[in-house]
């Protein structure tokens, strides 16, 4: 002990007898618990795709088989090749529609951004605070009026009615401007001594300095987009047109206790998310965890 | 003092900048400025506007300034506004009571438990956070075969084990019980992960101390990490008030707002489906507006409230 004790200026107190021992039940005791409730939050997905490989027959069968007796892809097949449930044509749309709202959902927030960020301008700070104000505003009460607005524009069962109005947030405007606001302006005052214009300063100084944000806001933009349901459900009514949602909600309705084509819908509106998850989950968790930092 | 700082240094830029406005800025924040300004500012006046009318989007033709009546329907006893809407937002409160308990206790359990930082801890709390990244119809869809009466899991378990089962999805108080279990499977994650990060905040050294001190793992849950967790457990608790408040898709696709009331409504109906009804299937889309205001209002003040209480007690 004597001679570790240096440089360990926190040593720890002596270990009591059986703490060794006594640590490991401790851990075998954390691992059961950890591993039952990883089963409660896993057995669902699970029950999701087992019976979405299920033939018709085993859905109702006597016993519950987690791992199906019989694999098949009849209910992917069916629904795939049903005209009146085009879900292939819901998983294009619903790419389209999450993609185009993030894309330009970066631009058109990080232009703004930076702006409130780093530019000097009057009315700067009377249009900043009216931003933050809408923030405290329940998103309904603009259902009624906006739905009017889009289906006056021509917007209906059209995919700008959907993608226009999911740029008017100010979440990502807020997320970014913060980020800004933490990166030291040196190298963008050495660009702009250069001769560098505003939007060069802009696009080839601060956007790459500010990767990692935009990589978080990419990510929860295209996962909220993706798995919006009410205004999609609203805007989009042409079954051609639909986003997998409330694709899901239309298969619902078309094969009553189909139990089998309704999972493996919601199958194949839960594996992009599930591996954009896997994939790119710390930027998901940041972004989260951020968000209740700053609640205090 | 002031003559003798360099007059012409500190006036010359401000000459230049008063002449020419520079409008950068401004082409900056545009677009976003424009997309706001439409579907944020102008619909919010606009509503109001359209919550004084009958307003149907499909017969324009039938469009007429009736004032206060869409706000008075929802005063008066006897109406049908009146009767679905106030309890749609009874069904709303109760949903907020069942859930929110839920939504505060398992995320803390869950956060102390990754907070042991036990090898491999990071994947379970990929796990545990991994439903809050799906589609609320993909969760809703899922449960809602699960609580089948006939077929679903829950109750394949139930009978297997001699429990006779209710009908889930028809029968109170059972609607609630498949809607709130569904709710906290799906978003207990979320308030994990800020649980979580709150937690790692706490300094290693103060656990030290009250180690040192003979404080056992109990004490210095209730002595040190609670109080010190507060501000973030006064956050989540607004915050899962309000998202429980939103309620829409669980029910929606779970139990279609039913089982049916004898005095109209459904007795799962919360107020979001209320308004979505109301405008979108009975297409009083004025009615409608209506209610989302006096909804909005009636939220807003409470997170007034809220924020009141929070600033006066820290």
């Amino acid at each position: 002990m004597t001679t570790v004790a240096p440089e360990r200026p926190f040593a720890e107190p002596r270990p009591a007898p059986g703490t060794q021992r006594s640590k490991l039940i401790r851990n075998i005791v954390l691992y059961a618990i950890m591993i039952a409730v990883a089963a409660v939050f896993l057995m669902p997905l699970l029950w999701m795709l087992s019976t979405s490989l299920k033939p018709k027959s085993q859905w109702f069968s006597q016993t519950i088989d987690w791992i199906p007796r019989t694999v098949t892809l009849a209910n992917y097949e069916r629904i795939l090749g049903n005209p009146s449930t085009p879900i292939g044509r819901w998983f294009v749309n619903s790419l389209i529609v999450a993609s185009l709202v993030t894309l330009l959902t970066l631009i058109v927030d990080s232009l703004a951004a930076y702006a409130y960020a780093r530019m000097e301008f009057p009315g700067r700070r009377t249009i900043f605070a009216l931003l933050l104000a809408t923030l405290f505003l329940p998103g309904m009460m603009f259902l009624v009026p906006n739905f009017i607005t889009v289906a006056n524009l021509g917007w209906l069962n059209n995919f700008a009615g959907v993608i226009v109005p999911a740029l008017a947030g100010v979440f990502g405007v807020f997320f970014l401007r913060q980020f800004f606001n933490g990166i030291p302006r040196e190298l963008e005052e050495a660009a702009h001594i250069d001769g560098a214009s505003a939007l060069q300063t802009f696009a080839q100084v601060a956007l790459p300095l500010a990767k990692p944000a935009l990589a978080t806001l990419a990510v929860i933009t295209f996962l909220a987009s993706w798995n919006d349901f009410l205004w999609p459900l609203l805007v989009l009514k042409d079954r051609q047109l639909q986003t997998l949602p409330p694709g899901l909600r239309t298969l619902q309705g078309a094969y009553t206790s189909e139990y089998g084509q309704m999972m493996a819908g919601a199958t194949i509106a839960a594996i992009p998310v599930l591996v954009i998850y896997v994939a790119l989950q710390r930027y998901i968790v940041r972004s989260v965890a951020t968000t209740g930092l700053a609640g205090r | 003092m002031a003559t003798t700082v360099q007059p012409r240094e500190t006036s010359a830029p401000a000459v230049s900048r008063r002449r020419r406005l520079n409008i950068t800025p401004y082409l900056f924040i545009l677009p976003h400025l424009l997309v706001f300004a439409v579907f944020v500012g102008y619909p919010f006046f606009n509503g109001l506007y359209i919550s004084f009318l009958q307003y149907d989007y499909l017969r324009p033709n039938n469009t007429q300034f009736i004032g206060l009546q869409n706000y008075t329907n929802l005063f008066t006893p006897g109406s049908v506004q009146y009767q679905v809407y106030w309890s749609s937002l009874g069904n709303t409160v109760e949903f907020v009571l069942y859930s929110v308990p839920f939504l505060i206790v398992i995320p803390l359990g869950l956060a102390l438990l990754l907070n042991t930082r036990i090898r491999g801890s990071n994947v379970f709390r990929a796990i545990y956070f991994a439903p809050w990244a799906l589609s609320g119809a993909v969760v809703a869809l899922l449960w809602w075969w699960i609580f089948q009466s006939q077929g679903g899991l829950i109750n394949y378990y139930l009978a297997s084990w001699g429990v006779t089962p209710p009908r889930w999805l028809s029968t109170m108080p059972w609607a609630w019980v498949a809607i709130v279990v569904c709710t906290v499977w799906w978003t207990s994650g979320f308030n994990m992960i800020i649980l979580l990060a709150a937690l790692q905040d706490i300094p290693d050294y103060v656990y030290e101390a009250a180690a040192i001190d003979g404080a056992t793992g109990v004490q210095s849950f209730w002595r040190i990490t609670l109080p010190l967790l507060r501000p973030v457990l006064i956050f989540i608790v607004i915050t899962s008030i309000i998202a429980s408040f939103n309620l829409f898709i669980q029910p929606f696709i779970m139990t279609g707002g039913g089982p049916a009331q004898p005095g109209g409504g459904g007795a799962t109906e919360p107020v979001m489906v209320r308004i979505y009804r109301e405008g979108f299937e009975r297409n009083l889309q004025g009615s409608a507006a209506a209610m989302s205001f006096v909804t909005a209002l009636i939220m807003i003040a409470f997170s007034y409230a809220n924020f009141r209480i929070f600033r006066e007690r820290t």
